[in-house]
C-alpha cells in the first residue's frame, strides 16, 4: 500500500485529506505542522508528502526544504495545499523543492486524481 | 465535494471544532496584538489563524465565510508586509468580523445570527483602512500588482474577451526526473479554455538511449481564453526555470473564428511536426498502390507453368537475401541510429514475406508422386502372384518439390520392399486368417515443420532374429549383443543387407533400403520402423517441409552458436545452478508439474567452459515427448539459410546442417529429435542390465557412451534406424 503523509495544522484538512486517500486505497499518516512533518518522514519512507503552507512551529516551505535534505527524499513528490494563488508562494514553495500544488478548495475526486497521478 | 453525505456531515462539524477554537485563539492573540503592535510573531498567528479559516472554510463548504474571511486575511497579510499599520481600529474591526465569522460558523447549527449588515460595513470598513478592493477568495483574482498582459483584455473585464495565445513549451530533460508530469500542466492549461497542443518528438532518440526519466519532447500550443498571461505562465511556474516557455499572443478575427483561429497558430508554429506523418502517408499510399493494381487486373492467368530452375533460382537469391538481411539487422542494431533501424525492420518483414511467398511458390501437393504407385502395386502384385491393393491418405499435403522428386526413388524401394518381403501369399494369408488382399498404404501429414511419410503394410512384420542372424553373419553384430528393436531394424539400412532367402527380381540383392537411408539422409529427413511380427510393417519418413530456409531461434552455449528449429521449441524455462543441484544429479526439470528431462549441451558437445549461473532450458517436443535442452542463453529468433555440413559430417546426425549469422559466425542447426532420441539410446545402453523403465533422465549422455556403432567423433553419432558404418 502506498503511504501518504499529509501536513496540515487544520485538523479538518487532514481528516478530510486521510478520509479520501484513505478510501481511495492509500494509507495515510496525519502531522499537525512542519516539524512534525519532518519527523514523522525521518522515521518512514513516505511515497507523497502533501503539505499545507501556513502552519505554526514550522511552516511548508521549510518544511519542504528539510525534507529534501532527508535520505530517500530527493525525489519523492511533495504537494503543496494551498489557498494562496500568487506566484511568489508557489515560487517559493517550488525553490523548496516541491513537486505541485493544489489550491484549496479542492475536490476529492480531484484530489485522488492529481495523487494518482503522483504516485503509481 | 465529499465522498459521501454522511462523511460530508462529518467534515463540516470537524471544521465548526476547529474554527471554534482557532476563533478563541485568534481574540486572545488580537487582544495581545493590541498591547504590542509590533510584534511580527503575533501578526503572522492572526494571519495564519485567519487562513486556515478561510482555507478550510472553504474545503468544507462555508463559502460566505470563506469569501468575508479572505478580505481579513489580505489586510493582515498587507500588515505582514510592512505596508499597513497595526492600529486600535483594525483590532476592534477585526474583532468583530471575528464575531461574523463565529455566527456563520454556527449558522447551520441552527443559531443564524450573521448580521449582514454588519458584515457589508465590516468590509467597507476594512477596505477604507487598507485600501484594497475586495476580492472573492473562491475565487482569487490575480493580485492587484499583477501586470496587465500584453494583448490581454484588463483585469476586471477578462470575461468580455477571449483572447487566442500560442505557447511553446519545451521542458528540460529533468522535468520529469523532478517529479513534474507534463501531462498535468497540459490539463491545467485545458481547463483555462480551448486547448490545442501538438507533440514535437523528432527529440526522442532511438530506444536504446532512450531514459524513461528524460523528457524529449515539446510542445507546440494554442490556448484560446480569458486568462492573463500571467495566469498561463503561473501554470509553469514550477518548471519555468528549467523550461523554454515562450507565450505569445495571436492577434485574432472576433469570436467567430476561434477554432479557426487555434488551427492557423499550429500551422505558423515554429516546428512543422507532422512532416514525419505525411511522409509516412505517402509512403503508405505507394505501397498499397501496386497491390491494388494487381488485383484491378482481370484474372487472365489463373496458374502459370515456370521452369523449376527458374524458381530453385529465386529460392537461393532469397536464400542469400535472408543471410545478408541477417547481417543488417545486427549492424542496425548495433548502430542504434534509428532511421537505419527502421529501414532494417522494414527489410526484415519484407524478406520473410517474400520468403515465405517464394517457399509456397516451390510447394506441390504429393499426391502425383503416391499415384504413381498404383501401376506399380499393381504390376508387381500381378508379377508375385499377389492381391495388393494400394490406399492412400493425405495426397493433398504440400511439400518442397525438390524433396517431392527425391522422394520417387525412396518410396519406390520402401514399396517393393513391402511387396517382396512384407506382404505374404495369398494363400499363407488365408491360413493365417488375414484377408487374401494385402493393402499398402501410403500417408502424408504435417508435423510442425516435417512432414511425415509412411508406408505400411499389413503383412508378415519383420522377423528380427532373422535379421540379427543375418547381422552376426556379415560381422556387423555379435551372437551376444543385446539389442533393441530399432538397433536390429537398423541393420535393414546396411549396405548389402537383405534377409530374403531368395534373391528376386525385385529386392534382395540389398541395394533398396540402403538407398532410401542415403537419400532421406541427404533430404536431411530421417527413418523410423516399426514392426509387429504377423500384423505389418510401418516405414515412417520424417522430412523438412523445406530445404531451404528454416526459423530458428539461436542460442549459446560457451562460446559455440547453435539454432534450434523454432517449430520443435514450445517454451523457455530458466534453471539456476541451485535447482539443478537440487535434483542431486539427475536432468530433469519440472515444467509446472510435469517431469522433463533435460539433456545439457555443455556436456554433449564438450564445450569446456563453465555453466553461467542461470542456464535456460529449451522445451522442445519431440516423438518421445517433451525434453529439454540445456543451454547458457537464448538469443532470439532467427531465419537462417541452412547449408549441409559436407561429406565430412554425414555422420553426425544430431546436427541437421549449418549456417552463418548476420556477424559471419558459423552456427550449428540442431536437430532435436534425434538429440533426444541419441541421449535415449545411449542412456538405455548403458542401463541395459540395471533396472528397466527407470524414471528418464537424460544424466551425463555423451555421444561417446553411445557409440555402439563404433562411431566416436566430438560432436554425435547414429540415430534410429541408421546406424552408421
Amino acid at each position: 500500500m502506498k503511504q501518504v503523509l499529509t501536513v496540515d495544522d487544520s485538523g479538518s484538512v487532514r481528516q478530510m485529506v486521510s478520509f479520501t486517500l484513505r478510501n481511495a486505497g492509500y494509507a495515510v499518516t496525519e502531522a499537525a505542522d512542519g516539524r512534525q512533518g519532518l519527523e514523522k518522514a525521518k522515521g518512514q519512507k513516505f511515497d507523497l508528502v502533501i503539505t499545507d503552507l501556513n502552519m505554526p512551529v514550522m511552516g511548508g516551505i521549510e518544511m519542504i526544504t528539510g525534507m529534501r535534505q532527508l535520505p530517500g527524499y530527493s525525489f519523492t513528490p511533495i504537494l503543496m495545499l494551498t489557498t494562496e494563488s500568487q506566484p511568489e508562494k508557489k515560487d517559493a514553495g517550488r525553490k523548496a523543492g516541491a513537486t505541485g500544488w493544489i489550491v484549496k478548495p479542492f475536490q476529492a475526486e480531484q484530489l485522488i486524481a492529481v495523487v494518482q497521478k503522483l504516485v503509481r | 465535494m465529499t465522498p459521501g453525505s454522511g462523511a460530508e456531515q462529518q467534515f463540516s462539524r470537524a471544521f465548526r471544532e476547529e474554527a471554534r477554537e482557532l476563533l478563541v485563539e485568534l481574540e486572545a492573540v488580537l487582544l495581545e496584538l493590541n498591547e504590542h503592535r509590533e510584534d511580527g510573531e503575533l501578526v503572522g498567528r492572526v494571519f495564519r489563524g485567519l487562513h486556515t479559516i478561510k482555507g478550510s472554510g472553504a474545503m468544507f463548504g462555508f463559502e460566505d465565510l470563506a469569501t468575508f474571511t479572505h478580505n481579513l486575511e489580505n489586510a493582515f497579510d498587507e500588515v505582514r508586509k510592512g505596508r499597513l499599520q497595526v492600529t486600535p481600529e483594525l483590532v476592534d474591526l477585526t474583532l468583530s468580523a471575528l464575531d461574523q465569522i463565529r455566527a456563520m460558523v454556527e449558522e447551520g447549527e441552527g443559531e443564524s445570527a450573521v448580521d449582514a449588515a454588519a458584515c457589508t460595513e465590516i468590509l467597507a470598513r476594512l477596505r477604507a483602512l487598507t485600501g484594497v478592493a475586495e476580492s472573492a477568495a473562491s475565487q482569487p483574482a490575480p493580485p492587484a500588482e499583477a501586470r496587465p498582459a500584453p494583448g490581454a483584455a484588463p483585469a476586471g473585464q477578462e470575461d468580455a474577451r477571449e483572447q487566442a495565445w500560442c505557447i511553446h513549451f519545451a521542458p528540460g530533460p529533468d522535468l520529469m526526473r523532478n517529479g513534474a508530469d507534463p501531462l498535468l500542466l497540459l490539463r491545467e492549461l485545458a481547463e483555462m479554455g480551448r486547448l490545442t497542443a501538438e507533440a514535437s518528438m523528432a527529440g526522442i532518440p532511438p530506444l536504446e538511449a532512450l531514459e524513461p526519466e528524460r523528457c524529449y519532447v515539446s510542445w507546440e500550443m494554442a490556448l484560446v481564453t480569458q486568462a492573463s498571461e500571467d495566469k498561463i505562465r503561473d501554470v509553469f511556474i514550477f518548471v519555468e526555470d528549467s523550461c523554454e516557455l515562450t507565450i505569445t499572443p495571436v492577434p485574432a478575427e472576433p469570436v467567430a473564428g476561434a477554432a479557426g483561429e487555434s488551427k492557423a497558430i499550429v500551422e505558423h508554429s515554429p516546428e512543422p511536426v507532422c512532416a514525419a506523418d505525411r511522409t509516412a502517408r505517402a509512403l503508405e499510399e505507394k505501397r498499397r498502390s501496386p497491390g491494388r493494381r494487381a488485383t484491378d487486373q482481370p484474372d487472365s492467368a489463373a496458374s502459370l507453368r515456370v521452369p523449376a530452375a527458374r524458381l530453385d533460382q529465386l529460392v537461393d537469391l532469397v536464400g542469400e537475401m535472408v543471410t545478408v538481411q541477417a547481417r543488417l539487422s545486427a549492424i542496425a542494431a548495433r548502430s542504434a541510429d534509428g532511421e537505419v533501424l527502421e529501414v532494417s525492420e522494414e527489410i526484415e518483414r519484407l524478406t520473410s514475406a517474400l520468403r515465405e511467398n517464394s517457399m509456397t511458390l516451390r510447394m506441390v501437393p504429393i499426391r502425383a508422386t503416391f499415384e504413381r504407385f498404383r501401376r506399380l502395386v499393381h504390376d508387381l502384385a500381378r508379377d508375385l502372384g499377389k492381391n495388393v491393393e494400394l490406399t492412400i491418405e493425405g495426397a493433398e499435403t504440400e511439400l518442397d518439390k525438390t524433396v517431392i522428386d527425391q522422394l520417387g526413388d525412396p518410396l519406390m524401394h520402401l514399396i517393393r520392399n513391402s511387396m517382396d518381403h512384407g506382404i505374404e501369399s495369398p494363400e499363407r494369408r488365408v491360413a493365417e486368417g488375414k484377408r487374401p488382399m494385402a493393402t499398402i498404404h501410403l500417408s502424408a501429414r504435417h508435423s510442425g515443420a516435417s512432414v511425415l511419410i509412411a508406408v505400411s503394410d499389413d503383412g508378415a512384420g519383420i522377423d528380427t532374429e532373422a535379421v540379427r542372424a543375418r547381422a552376426v553373419e556379415r560381422g556387423l553384430t555379435t551372437a551376444d549383443a543385446s539389442l533393441s528393436e530399432t538397433e536390429i531394424y537398423s541393420f535393414l539400412f546396411q549396405p548389402g543387407f537383405s534377409t530374403a532367402q531368395q534373391v528376386t527380381d525385385l529386392s534382395g540383392r540389398g541395394v533398396g533400403m540402403d538407398v532410401v537411408r542415403q537419400r532421406v539422409e541427404s533430404l536431411r529427413g530421417s527413418i523410423d520402423v516399426a514392426s509387429q511380427r504377423g500384423a505389418g510393417t510401418t516405414v515412417t519418413l520424417r522430412l523438412p517441409l523445406t530445404l531451404a530456409i528454416i526459423d530458428g531461434l539461436l542460442v549459446t552455449v560457451g562460446e559455440a552458436f547453435f539454432v534450434l528449429p523454432l517449430a520443435s521449441t514450445l517454451e523457455c524455462i530458466e534453471l539456476t545452478r541451485e535447482e539443478s543441484e537440487q535434483a542431486k544429479g539427475k536432468h530433469v526439470a519440472n515444467v509446472r508439474g510435469e517431469i522433463v528431462p533435460y539433456i545439457r549441451l555443455r556436456q554433449y558437445f564438450h564445450v569446456e567452459t563453465a555453466a553461467p549461473e542461470r542456464e535456460q532450458i529449451m522445451v522442445v517436443e519431440c516423438e518421445d515427448g517433451r525434453c529439454g535442452l540445456v543451454v547458457d542463453q537464448v538469443l532470439g529468433d532467427c531465419q537462417t539459410v541452412i547449408r549441409n555440413l559436407g561429406r565430412l559430417y554425414r555422420h553426425v546426425q544430431v546436427v541437421s546442417g549449418a549456417t552463418i549469422l548476420g556477424n559471419g559466425v558459423v552456427a550449428l542447426i540442431l536437430d532435436p529429435q534425434r538429440l533426444v532420441q541419441e541421449a535415449i539410446r545411449a542412456k538405455m545402453q548403458r542401463e541395459r542390465g540395471r533396472l528397466p523403465g527407470a524414471v528418464r533422465d537424460y544424466e551425463n549422455v555423451r555421444p561417446r557412451d553411445g557409440a555402439a556403432a563404433g562411431n566416436g567423433g566430438k560432436v554425435g553419432a547414429g540415430a534410429r534406424a541408421s546406424a552408421s558404418r
